[in-house]
């Protein structure tokens, strides 16, 4: 038996006994960065296949929405910092090693495109906007022009910013459940099945669902693949990542990651989109609405659980 | 030059006199601290083994809270001594998440405060607050790369381990056992 104890009586806030230095806020930022990116890879990409015409809400409908997160993601981020007044140092060096820097930088980068993206939409999407100001209107007209340039630099950003979201934890070699190379995908292919919901809960048109279905069912099998793979990699590890894999497999988190997660959030939705692809009549609201929850506490779980994994001394 | 201290555990006897010379030395808020002492016991009576241990932030090489800090905050000065710079850090919390050590803690004014090896000490040719005041003198500070300095000496010596190397932070805080 071993036990170990503190003699000096160490019991330091949201580090003893168990780290939680972390709370809400980082899981819905890396949520919310998640969703963001699928919905502009999406639009990025379908804008580069040629399918403006066929995908009116990927193209126009759902990026509005993504600015509008991604704002509120980085808000979320600010209220996690604890030294706020120096927020503005994040800003003032690029850090490779980094992925906190390289992450924020970003986002810096997107959040733009993103409203740019949407301001060369907002004519078609309500005929009675006026941007008011010469700039405004030549600027549009160049962000029309250049709609394939633009959605090129905004797919790739899209898949850094999906792949950082799961990257930002991965990079911790201190917390063993976060500490593996298949979360940064994982996250990345999360964060699109997400995006896609969001994209079939805006859809009115019948070949885009089918389409999302579709890419969105996909996405859901590589999802589950990528999770076993991941707990697969943990069993056949070393006495660190056994533990951590333990937290799912028996440990405290087994039923909200099962239950919610992988069942409600990955087996139910994906039957669902089966049915519906089929021809059963399924409300698209119901899958999509739980990919959506699904992924979010996924990244509540594994944030919280991740903390707490630790390396034994 | 590069810093780092040996502890020895059979040496040591829990008085926690280092905890409170580094609270008072270094003005640490009451709640927190920046070195603390663990006892580690093995086995079940009568074949006990119990291991004491002043811990704190092991100054490691291939830090990974320097890598993660967004700002440069967190950076390793000369003799290998890692600072975090006040008015650098956003308080994002990575670099407490990345010790494997839980040495770090979140300041109540907001930036992350850790062992410093005493730097303001060290360059005036002064020990450390807690190897000054350790009563069993079971600690000892110096230059790794200055083969007569007493660290060096007392590895060369004795039979040493450090905790979680297999974390790859190259630790350099040595325990005699
Ligand atoms: S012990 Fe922790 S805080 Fe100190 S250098 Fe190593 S990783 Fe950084």
């Amino acid at each position: 038996m071993k036990e170990e104890i503190f003699v000096s009586g160490r019991n330091i806030p949201d580090i003893d006994p168990f780290l939680n230095i972390w709370h809400w806020q980082i899981p819905i930022y890396l949520y919310l960065g998640g969703v963001a990116a699928g919905i502009l890879f999406f639009a990025g990409l379908f804008t580069l296949l040629g399918k403006e015409k066929e995908m009116p809400a990927t193209m126009k409908w759902a990026p509005i929405i993504a600015p509008i997160i991604l704002v509120l993601g980085l808000f979320f981020l600010f209220l996690d910092l604890k030294h706020k007044l120096y927020f503005w140092q994040l800003y003032t060096t690029m850090r490779f090693e980094s992925p906190m820097s390289w992450g924020a930088w970003v986002l810096m980068a997107i959040t733009p495109l993103s409203m740019v993206w949407v301001g060369s939409y907002m004519k078609e999407m309500f005929p009675w906007w006026d941007w008011k100001f010469k700039v405004l209107n030549l600027f549009e007209s160049w962000a029309i022009k250049n709609r394939s340039n633009i959605a090129w630099v905004m797919v790739v950003l899209a898949v850094i910013l999906g792949i950082y979201t799961g990257i930002l934890l991965s990079a911790f070699n201190a917390r063993p459940l976060w500490n593996n190379s298949i979360l940064g995908p994982l996250f990345l292919v999360s964060g699109m099945s997400t995006g896609a919901a969001v994209i079939l809960l805006v859809s009115k048109s019948h070949y885009e669902r089918t389409l999302m279905s579709r890419i969105d069912l996909l996405l859901i099998v590589i999802e589950l693949f990528f999770i076993f793979h991941m707990i697969m990699g943990f069993r056949a590890g070393s006495a660190v990542q056994i533990a951590a894999a333990s937290l799912f497999v028996g440990g405290p988190f087994t039923i909200t990651f099962w239950v919610f997660v992988v069942l409600l959030g990955l087996l139910f939705p994906a039957l669902l989109e089966t049915l519906e692809l089929r021809g059963f009549k399924v409300p698209v609201i119901i899958p999509a609405i739980l990919i959506l929850f699904g992924g979010l506490m996924f990244r509540f779980i594994m944030v919280e659980a991740g903390q707490i994994t630790r390396y034994l001394y | 030059m590069r810093y780092a201290m040996a502890i020895d555990t059979r040496k040591c006897v829990g008085c926690s006199d280092c905890v409170v010379a580094c609270q008072t030395e270094n003005d640490v808020p009451i709640g927190f601290c920046r070195d603390w002492v663990t006892e580690t016991v093995d086995g079940s009576y009568p074949n006990v083994v119990i291991e004491l241990r002043s811990e704190r932030c092991n100054h490691c090489d291939y830090s990974p809270c320097v890598r993660c800090c967004p700002t440069g905050a967190s950076h390793i000065e000369d003799g290998g001594i890692v600072l975090v710079t006040k008015s650098k850090c956003i308080g994002c919390g990575a670099c407490i998440q990345s010790c494997p050590y839980e040495a770090r803690y979140s300041h109540p004014d907001g930036y992350v405060d850790k062992c410093t090896f005493c730097i303001h000490r060290v360059r005036k040719g002064e020990k450390p607050a807690c190897v000054a005041v350790c009563p069993t003198k079971c600690m000892y500070f110096g230059d790794l790369d200055d083969e007569n300095s007493e660290v060096s000496t007392i590895l060369k010596n004795r039979k040493f381990k450090a905790l979680a190397p297999e974390a790859g932070t190259q630790p350099h805080i040595y325990y005699l056992v």
